[in-house]
């Protein structure tokens, strides 16, 4: 055995960031639990995260003690329960690194999110005030991947339906990563939008975003990256990673169903028309018509999802304390660890990169021919949750011309023994069908 | 294992050894055709089932599609029982599978009717496979209309 010493004053193999993962999983009440006889393997954390005792407690504590509606009550409660849902606002400004907390928006989820910009441009298309960088018509052009998730395909399709803009948008590889050879030719003056996912929920890629960022500046178009899959992972820096617009979601960073977030850069939030009208959103209304009130709350129409935000701002705390740093490297090497055990699978192909750099955890695969809710059937028999189907990406299945994947993907929570019960598991599937 | 209740192995069988799998063309011009595509959106499996019929018999049940076990298993269970039978027989055995399946584990299947399709009994306590079960019968169903045959109850009254 060799082993190679780092000279003094460089990072050393210690300085790697790290928390205590045993710790971490005592405060997940349901990590106790079985499933079909066996201890519990919970592997779709990309679907939705569990959720730690410090954010069940909040939720119930926020009922229990705070309940009151926000923003329009001068009584006790209603001034706790406002400033818990502000104070949760900040909390999430402050993990993505926003400039101000007026440019988080609070949303029902990314879903959402992304639709309010969709709307937004729609809206202001229609009105003869309309922001020109808003306006949308024949001619124009919104820029996605073929590597997005539903949420951030369909809402782009329908706005371009609605105002004649065409829809182009970037490849993938054979390795998963996404194809940018054709940048110059698809961001071009005629772009007004680019909407790209940061890590693929599928494919488990993050996607460098840099050189497009700079040809999106070059064109003057606007840049939304959809972080469902990267916020709850890795440190988010809006500032940083020079966008227009983030999108994440609530449930699956250790928070609540219900709640997401649109962080938008404030003078673009402000020369957006808004989308929904209801209570909270406006100035002020007479019967012949209404103005509108400053983000966020313009983008916030009737009673938000109160408890819901406040439980998002524990999550928060949550992250942070263990620590985001420490959280993608945990995530890095259970990453490195499951791509080894799962290539000593026979008959196993690994959709997307295999390699644990410029990925997640999140690793989609095929066993053989055997069709993943067979995979999936099996596994859960185990108590092995995995996803499996098209994953609300089926272009992406589409591309590796496969109807449906089998999916696993982890969390601060998970741990290589999880990873050793899936490849066990697997071995139970490739019994049984062939 | 749980598991064997639901991966019987007549379905197992069925799934390797599909029977009549494959679209076929009517052999006789004056049969009517009739053809449905159905596909599951939750998992993205798809059949396309073709009946052809004289207008009172299935003279045949042909199909071809892509998905798990027990969807492909249960293509292969609907063309071996409903080929060659008057559309009223299959309209008595399309209504006990999808009662089987509709019936949460709690419908004793009867065999001279359904076959192999009581091996199906056990998916019908997975509601996430109770879809997969049914998607060649509604796909045949949706076929025979369009074939002009009934075989569901409220049209075969």
């Amino acid at each position: 055995m060799t082993s190679m010493a780092i000279p003094a004053g460089m990072p050393q193999y210690a300085d790697v960031p790290r928390f205590d993962v045993a710790k971490v999983r005592a405060d997940f009440p349901i990590l106790d639990r079985e499933v079909n006889g066996h201890p519990l393997v919970y592997l779709d954390s990309a679907n939705t995260s569990h959720k730690p005792r410090q954010v069940l407690d909040v939720l119930a504590e926020h009922y229990a003690l705070h309940n009151a509606n926000v923003s329009r009550s001068v009584h006790t409660l209603g001034t706790e329960a406002t400033e818990a849902y502000e104070g949760a606002r900040a909390k999430i400004a402050a993990f993505v690194n926003a400039p101000s907390v007026d440019e988080v928006v609070f949303t029902k989820n990314s879903t959402e999110a992304i639709n309010i910009v969709a709307y937004a441009f729609s809206n202001a298309s229609l009105r003869a005030d309309g922001d020109p960088r808003f306006r949308l018509g024949p001619g124009d052009e919104i820029v996605i991947s073929e590597m997005e998730h539903h949420s951030n395909i369909v809402p782009w399709q329908l706005l371009a339906e609605r105002t004649g803009a065409t829809l182009r948008w970037f490849p993938v590889t054979d390795q998963g990563r996404l194809d940018e050879s054709g940048l110059d030719d698809l961001v071009t003056e005629r772009t007004k939008i680019v909407s790209l996912v940061h890590m693929s929920n599928i494919l488990g890629t993050v996607n460098a975003t840099s050189r497009i960022t700079a040809r999106v500046r070059e064109v003057g178009a606007l840049l939304l990256l959809d972080c469902s899959q990267s916020v709850p992972h890795l440190p988010m820096d809006v500032v940083g990673y020079d966008a227009d617009f983030i999108v994440f979601t609530g449930h699956k960073m250790c928070g609540p169903t219900g709640i997401g977030v649109l962080w938008g850069r404030g003078e673009l939030l402000a020369a957006m028309p808004p989308v929904m009208g209801g209570g909270s959103m406006i100035e002020t209304v007479t019967m012949a018509g209404s103005t509108f009130a400053a983000p966020p709350a313009r983008f916030e129409a009737g009673t938000p999802p109160i408890a819901e935000a406040v439980a998002l701002g524990a999550a928060v705390d949550y992250l942070t304390a263990v620590g985001m740093p420490a959280i993608q490297w945990h995530e890095k090497e259970l990453t490195a660890y499951a791509l080894d055990a799962l290539a000593t699978v026979p008959g196993l192909r690994i959709f997307g990169p295999t390699v644990p750099v410029g990925r997640g955890g999140t690793i989609s695969f095929a066993l053989g021919d055997v069709h993943p809710h067979d995979v999936g059937q099996v596994l859960d028999a185990l108590g092995v949750q995995v996803r499996v189907g098209h994953h609300c990406a089926r272009p992406v299945c589409t591309r590796f011309r496969v109807p449906a994947m089998t999916r696993a993907s982890f969390y601060l929570y998970t741990t290589t023994a999880e990873i050793d019960a899936l490849v066990a598991g697997l071995e139970q599937v490739r019994k049984v069908f062939q | 294992m749980q598991l064997e209740s639901l991966y019987q192995d007549i379905i197992l069988d069925h799934y390797k050894h599909p029977h009549g799998r494959g679209l076929r063309e009517a052999t006789d011009p004056a049969a009517r055709v009739g053809e449905a595509h159905h596909v599951n959106p939750t998992c993205g499996d798809e059949i396309t089932v073709r009946v052809t019929t004289d207008g009172s018999v299935f003279t045949d049940i042909s199909y071809d599609g892509m998905g798990c076990s027990i969807s492909q298993a249960s293509a292969s269970v609907l063309h071996e029982l409903l080929r060659g039978r008057a559309a009223s027989d299959a309209a008595v055995v399309h209504e006990a599978f999808v009662e089987l399946m509709s019936g949460r584990g709690q419908v004793t299947p009867d065999e001279d009717v359904l076959g192999d399709g009581v091996a199906f009994a056990g998916v019908a306590r997975y509601p996430a496979r109770v879809k997969c079960a049914l998607l060649s019968w509604m796909a045949f169903k949706d076929a025979a209309a369009r074939a002009g045959v009934g075989v569901s109850p409220e049209v075969k009254a």
